[in-house]
């Protein structure tokens, strides 16, 4: 069994809609539609977003390296995105910047704007827009883009140390994350 | 209206929707990658051959230059379709503008699209959000994407002060 729903027909297009209707689902239930909620994020009284992002992504981590550890899956089928230094920490900017202007992220803009929300919708535009503007302006950008280019480039390669080492490390960074965002939100909220 | 679930659940429930499409997709889950197709799809019915020359766009064509709806897009769609059943269920659907009390709601809603346009522009140049880079590539220990990571929180906190009249 290798990622049965990848082949572009129509069972992998019923899967990509219930995948993306249950990212949507948890989405909404965590809060993260609502623009104050994430907003609360960068001034230290809701770390929710921290607190969702990380706990999803030690799960998927987790997951995906034990069923590779059992076999149940080959981890050589899953797509890694490629790294580009410069133009990932520079893009990492300007789309934090963004972030902490709109109040929301590409994807709970989404959950926000179906849910009512009207600035959702606006940050659904503003996106949009961006995105076209950016690509009609592609050649300017093209430079800039394709710089420092490393593949496929991971954290154990880069620290030299296994796979099973790194996701350890990043477990236990996250429960001391996880402690500290508590006392962080009590602290706060007591003020 | 219901309070919010609680974020280790709701994050662990997350998890798990991104292994099942690392497992049944061979692919993560993805919001910036879709409004680079319908971006690519609109510009491609205004001016399809500038398009098809364009080297960002044509990624997300068919191999003929024409439209193409991709994985994401579905994906994206299953987003909206979700969360609005999830806020339904809980009470929550509710038209407004989301902003703190000393802003209009006409400044929330530039604001609103003038950071969604930044966003645009550093998804493309950081090739994803935090759904491609930072949720899937975090899981698989990308490096590019951990960048990615301490890049827009770091910019975002540092942005941050400037911005407390639109929420507090």
């Amino acid at each position: 069994m290798i990622t049965p729903f990848s082949d572009g027909g129509y069972a992998s297009g019923a899967a990509a809609l219930l995948i993306g209707a249950a990212f949507g689902w948890f989405l909404e239930r965590a809060g993260m539609g609502s623009a104050r909620k994430l907003a609360g994020q960068f001034y230290l009284t809701d770390l929710t977003v921290f607190k969702v992002m990380f706990t999803a992504i030690v799960t998927a981590m987790l997951g995906v390296f034990w069923l590779g550890w059992i076999g149940v899956i080959d981890t050589a089928n899953i797509y890694v995105p490629e790294t580009f230094l410069i133009p990932q920490i520079v893009g990492g900017v300007v789309f934090g910047i963004g972030f902490a202007i709109a109040g929301l992220c590409p994807g709970t803009s989404c959950v926000a704007a179906a849910t009512g929300r009207i600035d959702g919708f606006a940050v659904v535009a503003g996106m949009f827009a961006g995105v076209l503007g950016s690509g009609i302006l592609f050649a300017s950008l093209r430079q800039f883009y394709d710089l420092t280019p490393r593949g496929v480039l991971t954290l154990p390669q880069i620290f030299g140390v296994s796979e099973g080492l790194v996701v350890f490390a990043v477990v236990l960074i996250a429960m001391a994350g996880f402690k500290v965002a508590n006392r962080i939100e009590q602290r706060n909220s007591a003020a | 209206m219901r309070a919010y679930s609680n974020p280790y659940l709701s994050g662990f429930g997350l998890g798990l929707v991104l292994l099942s499409a690392f497992v049944f997709a061979g692919r993560g889950l993805g919001a910036s990658g879709a409004f680079a197709s319908a971006a690519a799809a609109t510009a491609a019915v205004a001016a399809p051959d500038a398009t098809q020359a364009n080297d960002y766009f044509a990624r997300y064509l068919s191999a003929s230059g024409k439209p193409a709806i991709d994985w994401l897009v579905i994906e994206l769609i299953g987003v909206v379709v979700g969360g609005f059943i999830s806020a339904y269920l809980a009470g929550r659907l509710r038209r407004g503008v989301e902003k703190g009390p000393r802003i209009s709601n006409r400044s929330r809603l530039t604001l609103a699209f003038a950071g969604g346009g930044a966003m645009g522009l550093g998804a493309v140049l950081a090739r994803g959000c935090t759904s491609g880079q930072a949720l899937t590539g975090g899981a698989l220990l990308s490096a590019g994407s951990w960048l990615f990571i301490g890049a827009a929180f770091a910019a975002a906190y540092l942005a941050a002060p400037f911005l407390r009249k639109a929420w507090t």
